[in-house]
Order: structure tokens, then C-alpha cells, then sequence
């Protein structure tokens, strides 16, 4: 006896996130022309001034995923939600692409600006190496597999234990300002032209937008996932009731 | 809570005494390592001594992913934790006792380890006041965040892969800070380490009041 197929989409997509994938790509295409030919050579940092088009958008966006990551993981502690623990898998995932671009652009940086790719002595390098291997942890954590409850309890308190290291990175310029090479915020400190300026909030809009549409396939894939096991194991638990009932039939 | 506290670490401490794995594999570990620095640096002593705060330090790091390995062993072989939960105890007063019972083990081998840079690298100690509270302060830190993150591996069956990944990265603040109030301490590099401490002591609160909160969990569902 075959059962039938479980009544699952198939696929993530929807009108809402054709949307925000249509609004991605005219936000990037926008940052390309204002980040090489609008905006203009910084004083100091000449034509590297443009890596922070990239690299402020996805070091704040490294915040925001790991800090949902974190409400998340308390949520699932407490509440036990389901769909709060598929939420904070999800933006770890997406959190951890943005802070390995986070480093990678600021390395790149860092070579004509500082004149080495990576600095020791810089606080905030150093926290943000910290969180970003914390996630890989993470990540390492939801991968091995086991009991599905044990394995989001496991993960969310090491989320917690991670999502301390936020603030310390983000207040690390102020705190420690004699630790540091990394210069105070960009957004705040009105050094920056207008254009350049601009075209960083853009970026950081575009990357915000980027980050609800990947979360959204993300999140949907999850609990597609999480409802393709639940399904096979009912489907399972249905066939060795009809095997049961057919042998106890025939004895 | 702190007689129970007491108790449970007591009985990891005698667990210990009896099997003396600190003293006969833990302690040569961290010894051997010192060792292997002085080999890898070529003997230079004005490099060692530069750098003996970090090494010691590093060492440490080493030392407690063993200790906390064991720590967490003693309680998953023959289902020793439901026996612990089935005793009445309350999680938070397992998690202390537990943290008591790494932290002296890893403060006895700070202690070997302290005389061993002093002999082998000729570290000079300007200030032991700073070198005994950086011990206590940063070990309590060490040992909270051990205890908690070794009761999250311990039903994985990979752990012994698992557990440096995650307590190594959580435990980089504690080295960054020890090592600076270490070279205030052996005059290696003209720092304040007292100011230092206010970090490893922030480390040290944060871990204790997440594991007291969180271990209760971890020991009943995984």
C-alpha cells in the first residue's frame, strides 16, 4: 500500500518575495552607479572610501541577523517555539555570510588604508573575528545532528552566549580608542560626503531588504524540511499499522 | 543551594583524588606544552620572555577543554546525571559545584604552571598580588563558561571535536585580558593589568549567571 504524497509546495517563492528579489537587484544596480561614478574620492581614504558601501551595510546587518538570532534562541527557551528556533537557525546562517563579508571587505580595506590586511591590535577586528567563529560554532552545533529539541537548546544558548559580543563590538571603537586603528562610527562622526553618504544608507536599505527576502526562503525551506520529516515519519508509522493489522489479519 | 553546591563539588574533587587524571595526565599536558613553546621559539629568551604571559595563557586555554572534557564525562557514563537530577539537587547548585570543582583543579595547575615559566623561561614576577587575582578571577570565568558549554556537548557524540570549537572562541576574552594583566605583572609590557581585571570579572558574571540559568535546562533535555 502506498500513501499519498504529502501536500507540500513546491517551492519558496511568492508574489511578496519576487518583490523584494526585483527590489534587490534595481537597489544594487543603483549602489553600482552611485558607488563608482556618483559619489566622489574621499580626501584621505581616495577610491577605497567605496568599500564602505559594502562593508558598513554588512556589518550592520551582521548585528541585526545575530541579534534575531538571539531573541530567537531566548524564545525558543522560553516559549519553546518552533517557528522562533527555524527563525534563529536561519538568520545564524545569513548572519554568518555577512560577517565573513563584513571581514573580507574590511581587510581589503585595510590594505591601502592601514597598509596590512589584518591588525592585531584593532579591537574590533579581533571581537568580530571572535563572534564570527562563536557562529560557526553555531552552526556547528545545529549540524550534528540527534534529538531535534535537544539540538535547538543546545544552539540557542550558545546564540546567547554569542550575542554578547555585539554591543562589546560595536562599543569597542569608544572603549577602547586607544586599542584601536579602526576609525569611530562613519555614520555619525560627519566626515563623509553627501553622495557617499547617501549611497551608504542605500546600501544599507539594500542589504536590509536582501536580508528579509534570503530569511524568507531560508525560513521556508526550514519548515519545509521540518514538515517532509515530520510527514515521512507519520507515513512510516502508517505503514507498520497497515503491516501489522494485514499480519495479525492473516493469522 | 551551597551546601548542595559544596557537595557536588566535593564528590567531583574526590572523584579526582582517587583517579588523580589532573595530576597524572593534565598537569604533564600542560608541562609538555610549555616545553614544546620553548622548542617552536628556539630557546630565544628575550622572545620567551616577551611572550611567556601569552603561552602561559594559551596553555590554559588547552588545560581546561581536558579538564571540562573530563568534568562532563564523569556525569555521562553509567547515566550518573539523571542520578544527579533523580537526588533532589537543584540544577543552578550542579552548575556551581561543578565550576568549584574545574576551577580548583585548573588553579593547581596555574600553580605548576607559574613555577615552570619561572624556571624554564626565567619569568621574573614584579607583582604577585596581580598574578594570584588574575588566576582566581579569570579561572572562575573559565570554569563557568566550561561547565555550561560542557553540559551542552555532553549527550553529542562528537564532543571531545566539538567542545575547543565552541569554548575556545568564548573563551578568547579571558585570554586577551589575563595576558595583558600578566605582562603588567611580569613587567613585560608597560600596561595596566588591574584595569584589565574589570574584564575578566565582567567575563566572569556574565558566564556564572547564564549557567545557572540555562543549566537546568541542558541537563534535562539533552
Amino acid at each position: 500500500m502506498t500513501n499519498p504524497p504529502l501536500d507540500l509546495p513546491a517551492h519558496t517563492g511568492s508574489r511578496t518575495t519576487r518583490v523584494l528579489g526585483a527590489a534587490v537587484l534595481v537597489g544594487v544596480a543603483t549602489m553600482i552607479l552611485l558607488g563608482f561614478f556618483v559619489a566622489p574620492e574621499d580626501d584621505l581614504m581616495a577610491d577605497s572610501v567605496r568599500m564602505i558601501f559594502v562593508h558598513v551595510p554588512s556589518a550592520i546587518l551582521t548585528y541585526v541577523a545575530f541579534s534575531v538570532t538571539a531573541v530567537g534562541s531566548v524564545m525558543w527557551l522560553w516559549k519553546r517555539s518552533v517557528w522562533w528556533d527555524i527563525v534563529a537557525h536561519s538568520s545564524a546562517e545569513i548572519g554568518v555570510v555577512f560577517c565573513g563579508l563584513t571581514l573580507v571587505t574590511g581587510s581589503i580595506w585595510g590594505r591601502p588604508t592601514w597598509n596590512t590586511y589584518w591588525e592585531w591590535g584593532d579591537v574590533r577586528l579581533v571581537t568580530t573575528l571572535i563572534l564570527f567563529v562563536m557562529m560557526i560554532g553555531y552552526l556547528a552545533v545545529r549540524s550534528m545532528g540527534g534529538d531535534e529539541s535537544a539540538v535547538a537548546t543546545r544552539a540557542a544558548v550558545v546564540g546567547v552566549i554569542a550575542a554578547i559580543n555585539i554591543p562589546i563590538i560595536n562599543r569597542s571603537v569608544e572603549w577602547w580608542a586607544d586599542r584601536t586603528l579602526h576609525q569611530q562610527s562613519s555614520i555619525t562622526d560627519g566626515k563623509l560626503e553627501d553622495w557617499t553618504l547617501f549611497t551608504m544608507f542605500l546600501g544599507i536599505v539594500v542589504w536590509g531588504v536582501f536580508y528579509t527576502w534570503s530569511m524568507t526562503h531560508r525560513f521556508r525551506i526550514a519548515w519545509l524540511e521540518r514538515e517532509l520529516r515530520d510527514g515521512d515519519l507519520d507515513e512510516a508509522i502508517a505503514a507498520r499499522r497497515a503491516e501489522a493489522a494485514a499480519s495479525g489479519g492473516a493469522s | 543551594m551551597l551546601r548542595d553546591a559544596w557537595l557536588v563539588a566535593t564528590k567531583d574533587l574526590q572523584i579526582e583524588w582517587r583517579s588523580r587524571v589532573t595530576f597524572s595526565q593534565v598537569v604533564p599536558f600542560a608541562g609538555l606544552v610549555l616545553v614544546l613553546f620553548g622548542f617552536a621559539l628556539d630557546a630565544n629568551r628575550p622572545v620567551l620572555l616577551q611572550a611567556t604571559s601569552g603561552l602561559f595563557w594559551v596553555t590554559i586555554m588547552f588545560v581546561s577543554t581536558l579538564a571540562v572534557q573530563r568534568s562532563t564525562s564523569i556525569e555521562t557514563t553509567d547515566g550518573a546525571r539523571r542520578a544527579l537530577l533523580l537526588a533532589g539537587i537543584e540544577p543552578p547548585a550542579v552548575f556551581v559545584g561543578k565550576s568549584i570543582a574545574v576551577a580548583v583543579q585548573l588553579l593547581a595547575v596555574e600553580v605548576v604552571l607559574l613555577a615552570g615559566v619561572v624556571v624554564l623561561y626565567s619569568a621574573d614576577v614584579e607583582a604577585w598580588g596581580l598574578v594570584f587575582a588574575t588566576c582566581l578571577v579569570a579561572t572562575v570565568g573559565i570554569a563557568a563558561a566550561g561547565t555550561l558549554l560542557g553540559a551542552l556537548v555532553a549527550g553529542v557524540r562528537a564532543r571531545e571535536t566539538v567542545l575547543p570549537i565552541l569554548l575556545l572562541p568564548v573563551l578568547a576574552p579571558v585570554l586577551i585580558g589575563a595576558t595583558r594583566a600578566f605582562d603588567d605583572a611580569l613587567g613585560s609590557v608597560a600596561v595596566d593589568g588591574w584595569s584589565w581585571l574589570g574584564l575578566l570579572a565582567g567575563f566572569g558574571v556574565i558566564n556564572v549567571v547564564l549557567g545557572a540559568l540555562s543549566y537546568g535546562v541542558l541537563l534535562e533535555e539533552t
